[in-house]
């Protein structure tokens, strides 16, 4: 800041560091460490190479996903279509493996663009016919599930070439292809948000629609592009999905929705619009990674998981409530 | 008791100011109803209340007059129940009350408060709204809707409102809620009424309304408090006037033994001779030029035109359709016919988006409805509409550029703020407005249209905007300026367009402009007698948009 005017007003205002405001401002984080932690304490398979990046892997489609879901959430809307886009693109991705040998180079795209087609018709319907998303999005859960069955006739599409199976199962030394992926991914997100003009027009139009249109902003625009940026997502992650388990799977995705709102919502964004930030949904896709990992070690059964992952879910947002006041 | 009424505490702030001039006999010699001493109230940073005194009497009306920051909000929260003193102690007839802890106990000590911005239940009747929450029951279960209606037919008649319990409140104006509001105080048996900014957004018609039902609540012994950035409504309503400034107790004054300049050298402790900046550049080209700009059920055949370092006033009632005229041109709600002209070129008037581009730029009346992002930062919501000159074409974001931009007109502004990232919600409404001229300057706008650019902030902040509004033009800026403030239009402009129920009425020039004559063009009784457009009525509908 160059100004001599807000330097001297931030230099007198400055207050004595503030533990309380540190530890809400960056909750996620210090609750994220405890638990590793604890878990390192208390097991001694947590804290190993081996299962580091075990975690990593496991969350790279997970995060994928909240990636979009975040920019969505930003415009004060929903996408409930995730898990259905994500088993759609994978279905069309082994198809085009299988029965026509497309190369991978060739592939890969197709199901990306798959993915954001489908997402952009939930946008056309949010942003030209004001629809609510959170319907727009769950009848495009429920329909594009449909089209996938239909595609695929119900069955798993397999056995798909190796070569393919790489892009899940694959490592680039010691890091798996996905979380390569997923971090060029977030990298991605970071940058629109951040350094691009649409990312500027994200948070505005969710903070506040009225004013962004009398700014000059194409609000149509802004919310196609939220909805089929997360569909390029599923699309992509439908890619890494169906490498790892080796079939297009019509049944995949169930409930991706969910944990990529989870991820989203815990790492502080406002289902309200206009307020969130991308690392915090980073966090957020690690936090849930790492309880799922360290229940798994506890021998903990999955149905408590699910209780668990609850609890984390709700206290996030409690707290979010309290540091955003009433 | 002299005129002043002032307590022991005022001597330190070294401001009495000796109002009993008119020195006639004593204000009526009545136990005060409330009394509250020595009230303190300190916010992190701020001291909000500073050992206030403030009491009431009842049958008055007492308007409590201070600029935004002075402490009246914070005084009226304390009395309302929503924040608790720090320090000081409050006397309901003549007993001294504990702390009020919620306003719920508030409301059953007969303390009432309607809020600047109602929140009825829109989609709930009046009848409904009236008694939410203590809905009346049969038989323990059942909601007993039949008297409920009986109880408000009762009520609303008692105040003289006439109006069907049975409607929606959506249906209703912004002046008819207020009504139901105050009906709602007067069936919680409240002893005093506290009224927050009541007309800032109701008619002429609605505002008649309002005093009489005030005059009726006093009549009935009723303590009414009543604030206002409105002077011409301190001086038709009030018995008696209370001043803070700074969160300080400046004086009690009788209404009669003051006049407003004094009331407001009060209030800013400045002389507001230079209250509206001297103008003296010449009139350039003409940039603006509207010609027979149409929208059915709004307004018919408006035309004027803006010379480069013109200010052009547009007057008249509210719900007269100059907001809608502006929107109109700006592109919010496209026209159905007539044309713009921006520097002899057409303009679309098809979106904001487009009118920008043509540099104008519009400061809408509501700022935190349409004006700002709360959500986003200083910086960010100054940069908002220039964003496509700060960024590459493919839409990376020169983001040093940007800052230093955004720094510039922050320091070039005067605006207040830690940091240019902080989140305009933290800055006070009139540095909230800068914000918003800030952000049509980074523009550079060739026409600028102002809607009310100085509602609900303080006589400072004003006329710093007045300022800047006036360097706008001396720039060869093309200015169109909307105000409901007879001064400020009065002050402003060089031209004035009056609009009377959709259509421009009249064209006074400034030299022969009066508060007189505006209101005789603005209520249809002077000047040219042309009929309003068929079938709409303009003075009937209110500026509160969804």
């Amino acid at each position: 800041m160059s100004s001599a005017l807000s330097r001297s007003l931030e230099g007198e205002s400055r207050p004595a560091f503030d533990w309380k405001q540190f530890l809400l401002k960056y909750n996620i984080v210090v609750v994220l460490l405890l638990i590793c932690v604890a878990l390192s304490v208390y097991t001694d398979r947590f804290l190993n190479q081996e299962n580091i990046i075990n975690i990593t892997r496991q969350v790279s489609i997970n995060g994928i996903l909240a990636i979009g879901m975040t920019m969505v959430v930003l415009t004060a809307g929903i996408d409930l279509s995730v898990g259905s886009l994500v088993a759609f693109s994978g279905v069309v991705t082994a198809v085009l493996l299988r029965d026509h040998h497309w190369p991978i180079l060739m592939v890969v795209p197709m199901s990306l663009a798959a993915g954001m087609l489908l997402g952009s018709v939930n946008g056309y319907f949010v942003a030209y016919w004001r629809a609510a998303p959170f319907v727009v999005t769950l009848a495009m859960m429920t329909a594009a599930r449909g089209m996938t069955f239909v595609y695929s006739k119900g069955r798993p599409i397999s056995p798909l070439p190796a070569e393919f199976l790489f892009l899940g199962k694959g490592s680039l030394g010691p890091v798996p292809i996905p979380v390569i992926i997923f971090l060029l991914t977030f990298l991605a997100g970071y940058v629109i948000l951040r350094h691009f003009r649409i990312g500027r027009y994200i948070y505005a139009v969710g903070g506040n629609e009225t004013a962004a249109v009398v700014s000059g902003i194409n609000i149509k625009l802004v919310k196609v592009f939220v909805y089929s940026f997360s569909g390029l997502l599923c699309g992509l992650a439908a890619v890494i999905l169906t490498a790892r388990v080796s079939a297009g799977l019509p049944q995949a995705g169930q409930s991706y929705e969910l944990d990529a709102i989870a991820a989203t919502v815990i790492g502080g964004t406002s289902l309200s619009g206009g307020r969130g930030r991308l690392w915090g949904t980073l966090i957020g896709a690690l936090l849930l990674g790492v309880v799922n990992n360290g229940l798994d070690l506890m021998e903990i059964s999955s149905f408590y998981q699910q209780i668990v992952k609850g609890v984390i879910i709700l206290g996030a947002v409690l707290i979010d409530s309290k540091r955003h006041g009433s | 008791m002299s005129a002043p009424v002032q307590t022991s505490q005022t001597g330190q702030t070294g401001q009495t100011v000796q109002a009993g001039r008119a020195g006639g006999p004593d204000p009526a010699p009545v136990r005060p109803f409330l009394e509250m001493k020595g009230i303190s109230k300190r916010f992190p940073g701020v001291t909000a209340l500073d050992n206030v005194d403030f009491r009431l009497v009842p049958g008055r009306v007492h308007a409590l007059m201070g600029e935004n920051g002075a402490g009246k909000s914070t005084l009226m929260r304390i009395l309302a129940g929503l924040d608790c003193p720090d320090e000081g102690e409050i006397f309901l007839d003549g007993q001294k009350m504990q702390r009020l802890e919620s306003p719920r106990q508030a409301i059953e000590l007969g303390i009432a408060m309607i809020h600047q911005e109602l929140n009825p239940v829109l989609e709930m009747t009046v009848a409904e709204n009236l008694f939410l929450g203590r809905e009346f029951v049969r038989r323990r279960l059942f909601v007993d809707s039949r008297a409920m209606r009986r109880e408000a037919v009762k009520l609303l008649d008692d105040l003289g409102v006439n109006l069907d319990p049975d409607r929606r409140m959506a249906e209703l104006t912004v002046g008819q809620m207020q009504m139901v509001e105050i009906a709602k105080a007067v069936s919680y048996r409240a002893n005093i009424i506290i009224m927050d900014e009541p007309t800032s957004a109701v008619t002429s018609k609605e505002v008649d309304r309002l005093f009489e039902i005030v005059g009726r609540l006093k009549g009935e012994g009723k303590c009414v408090i009543y604030i206002t950035h409105k002077m011409d409504e301190v001086f038709a309503i009030s018995d008696e006037i209370t001043v803070f400034r700074d969160g300080r107790y400046i004086g009690t004054y009788d209404t009669g033994s003051i006049n407003e300049m004094e009331l407001i050298r009060l209030m800013v402790a400045r002389d507001l001779n230079e209250m509206f900046p001297e103008k003296t550049h010449q009139l350039g080209d003409v940039r603006l030029k509207v010609d027979r700009l149409t929208r059915r059920g709004a307004f018919a055949d408006v035309s004027f035109e803006v010379r480069a370092g013109e200010i052009l006033g547009l007057a008249g009632l509210v719900g007269a359709g100059r907001t809608e005229v502006v929107e109109a041109i700006f592109g919010v709600t496209p026209p159905d016919s007539g044309q713009v002209l921006v520097d002899g070129v057409k303009l679309p008037c098809r979106s904001p988006r487009s009118a920008i581009a043509s540099r104008l730029g519009l400061v809408t009346e509501d700022r935190k409805l349409s004006g700002l992002v709360l959500t986003m930062d200083v910086h960010d919501n100054i940069a908002l509409p220039s964003l496509p000159k700060l960024s590459t074409p493919l839409g990376l974001l020169k983001l040093k550029q940007a800052a230093k931009e955004t720094a510039r007109f922050i320091e070039a502004l005067r605006i207040k703020t830690f940091s240019p990232k902080e989140l305009v919600r933290n800055l006070s409404g009139g540095n909230q407005q800068k914000v918003i001229l800030a952000k049509w300057l980074a523009t550079k706008p060739s026409v600028m249209i102002f809607d009310e650019p100085t509602r609900g902030i303080d006589v400072g902040a004003k006329s710093e905007i007045y300022k800047l509004v006036v360097d706008m033009a001396a720039e060869g800026v093309a200015v169109v300026l909307i105000s409901s403030e007879m001064k400020e239009i009065l002050g402003m402009c060089d031209r004035i367009v009056v609009m009377r129920q959709g259509a421009g009425v009249a064209v006074v020039e400034r030299g022969q402009a009066s508060q007189e004559l505006l209101l005789l063009h603005a209520t249809g009784l002077g000047g040219r007698e042309d009929g309003p457009p068929d079938g709409r009525q303009g003075e009937e509908r209110h500026e509160l948009r969804p």
